[in-house]
């Protein structure tokens, strides 16, 4: 008996027109696409994206050539070499980062003891041609020169919570 | 000569019109179809080729003409290329005998139902071919699985098509409308109701459109029979798609909805008959298709088998007799 009955309701449509209604219903709610370009989400100040190597206020780079950074590393793709600058100081002679090793950790910051390697938020970059994800030293100083304000910016937002 | 200059200057205007209004509806309906979908995905859809993506379904076009048409190794030639060409030609024939308006038709034949029924029937043999041509066995697959669902199918439709025959006394497409003129109660859609229901899922069926498209089946056959097509005659199996869908649609309106009639009576601008009122009633069931797509998965390939031949056939016989009896017995505002 229940059997006909349920035949005989399903013949009726409503199960299907409950489900029309239910899309319907959808297509006029407020659509969740963001358009990329134009608009973007928010980023945290901890977002790790690009790398870029600071410096003092005074111009001189802050990194010691500690290579911290290059033993925590855990994809192995940060390469350092030091020698001793004609001021007796302790200096990186090369720096690279092959960024298609890193996995974007954030360790190399973590272990930094003078906040010299850091992730910058930028996340939109490209390479144009073989080679070139390898960074070198004058880039990231070039990249830490140019963004110093915003880093120093996100840094400032995140120490409270550290 | 005369002949000659007949079907020239008369024909071949209308013809062009229809081929040209028929292809950019398609171009559009596909834009259409990518928005409603989105939207009920609460997604935006295409919007970035010109303003609002209207430029979309030309990008579209122009990606797939300039892309190479690959030929499976052992394929059949001869019959790979034939096969978009027949299931397109296919869908346009059908058109010539849609009244579009009072005596807007091409061709104004006495058995017009008969022939859009055989057309769209016989589209099924481009699918048999491309999936037999290709040399592929997900193509084969989808072929046979639309070829068998294609004929069950075209029976109830067959059916319901014969209702409404029995309704109007005529195979003339332009008569079936006439037939229902006299405002909304007088369209057939209210006496041949379960009929007019199966025919609009049949012709889903028959377009092999979602939750009908197991002949395709992304899932299971990837694109079933159009696996190895690319370039030129994928655009043409898809353009011909398209067209019955709105052939299917146009049917639906013409024979159900009262076509070119007003829904309204009386003798202000409102309830004169035109063209739009047969356009708009078609955009409502190309809408539907969408709105079917978005809305229900796809339909397991027994349980495809068990509507057409277990529900609709039965119903269709059914309801054919109780026409027929309304109709002896001058039933209602149709017969009287």
């Amino acid at each position: 008996m229940t059997k006909i009955v349920r035949y005989l309701k399903s013949l009726t449509l409503n199960e299907i027109r409950k489900g029309l209604m239910l899309t319907q219903k959808y297509f006029f709610k407020r659509k969740f696409t963001v358009r990329y370009p134009e608009e973007k989400t928010p980023k945290s100040p901890r977002f790790r994206g690009l790398h870029a190597l600071r410096r003092y206020p005074n111009g001189e780079e802050r990194c010691i050539a500690c290579k911290l950074c290059e033993a925590v590393c855990p994809a192995a793709a940060i390469t350092i070499d030091s020698d001793v600058r004609e001021d007796g100081s302790r200096r990186t002679t090369k720096y690279e980062i092959d960024l298609f090793k890193c996995i974007y950790c954030g360790f190399c910051e973590e272990s930094c003891p003078v906040d010299s390697i850091v992730e910058t938020d930028i996340h939109e970059y490209h390479f144009e041609s073989m080679g070139k994800n390898v960074m070198t030293k004058e880039q990231l100083l070039a990249v830490g020169d140019m963004y110093e304000e915003q880093i120093a910016k996100t840094k400032q937002e995140d120490a409270k919570y550290r | 000569m005369e002949l000659l200059e007949f079907l020239i200057f008369d024909n071949l205007i209308y013809i062009l019109a229809i081929v040209l209004g028929v292809i950019l509806t398609v171009a559009y309906l596909t834009y259409f179809e990518r928005k409603v979908i989105a939207f009920m995905h609460v997604r935006m859809g295409p919007n970035r080729v010109g303003p609002r993506g209207l430029l979309q379904p030309f990008a579209d076009v122009l990606k797939l003409l300039t892309k190479e048409i690959i030929f499976p190794k052992n394929a059949n030639k001869f019959l790979f290329l034939i096969a978009p060409i027949i299931t397109l030609a296919t869908a346009f024939a059908a058109w010539a005998v849609v009244p579009f308006a009072d005596g807007m038709v091409l061709a104004d034949i006495n058995a017009g139902l008969v022939y859009v029924l055989a057309m769209t029937s016989l589209g099924v043999y481009g699918v048999i071919i491309a999936g037999w041509a290709s040399n592929s066995k997900y193509a084969l697959l989808g072929a046979l699985r639309s070829a068998a669902q294609i004929v069950s199918y075209e029976i109830a439709m067959g059916f319901a098509l014969v209702g409404v025959l029995v309704a109007a006394g005529s195979l003339n497409l332009s008569e079936i409308v006439r037939g229902q003129e006299g405002g909304l109660v007088h369209w057939y859609i209210w006496p041949l109701l379960p009929l007019f229901l199966i025919y609009y899922i049949s012709g889903v069926a028959e377009t092999n459109r979602a939750p009908f498209d197991v002949a395709e089946g992304e899932s299971e056959i990837v694109a079933g029979f159009h696996v190895e097509y690319s370039g030129a005659a994928f655009a043409l199996f898809f353009l011909g798609e398209y067209a019955n869908m709105i052939i299917i649609s146009a049917l639906t309106a013409l024979m159900f909805l009262g076509g070119w009639y007003s829904p309204f009576t009386g003798d202000s601008w409102i309830a004169q008959p035109s063209i739009f009122w047969f356009l708009g009633k078609t955009s409502i069931f190309l809408y539907a298709y969408f709105w079917l797509r978005a809305s229900l998965p796809r339909y397991r390939y027994d349980q495809i088998m068990r509507l057409g031949w277990k529900v609709f056939i039965p119903i269709t016989i059914v309801w054919i007799f109780v026409v027929a009896v309304m109709k002896v017995y001058h039933v209602g505002p149709w017969w009287n």
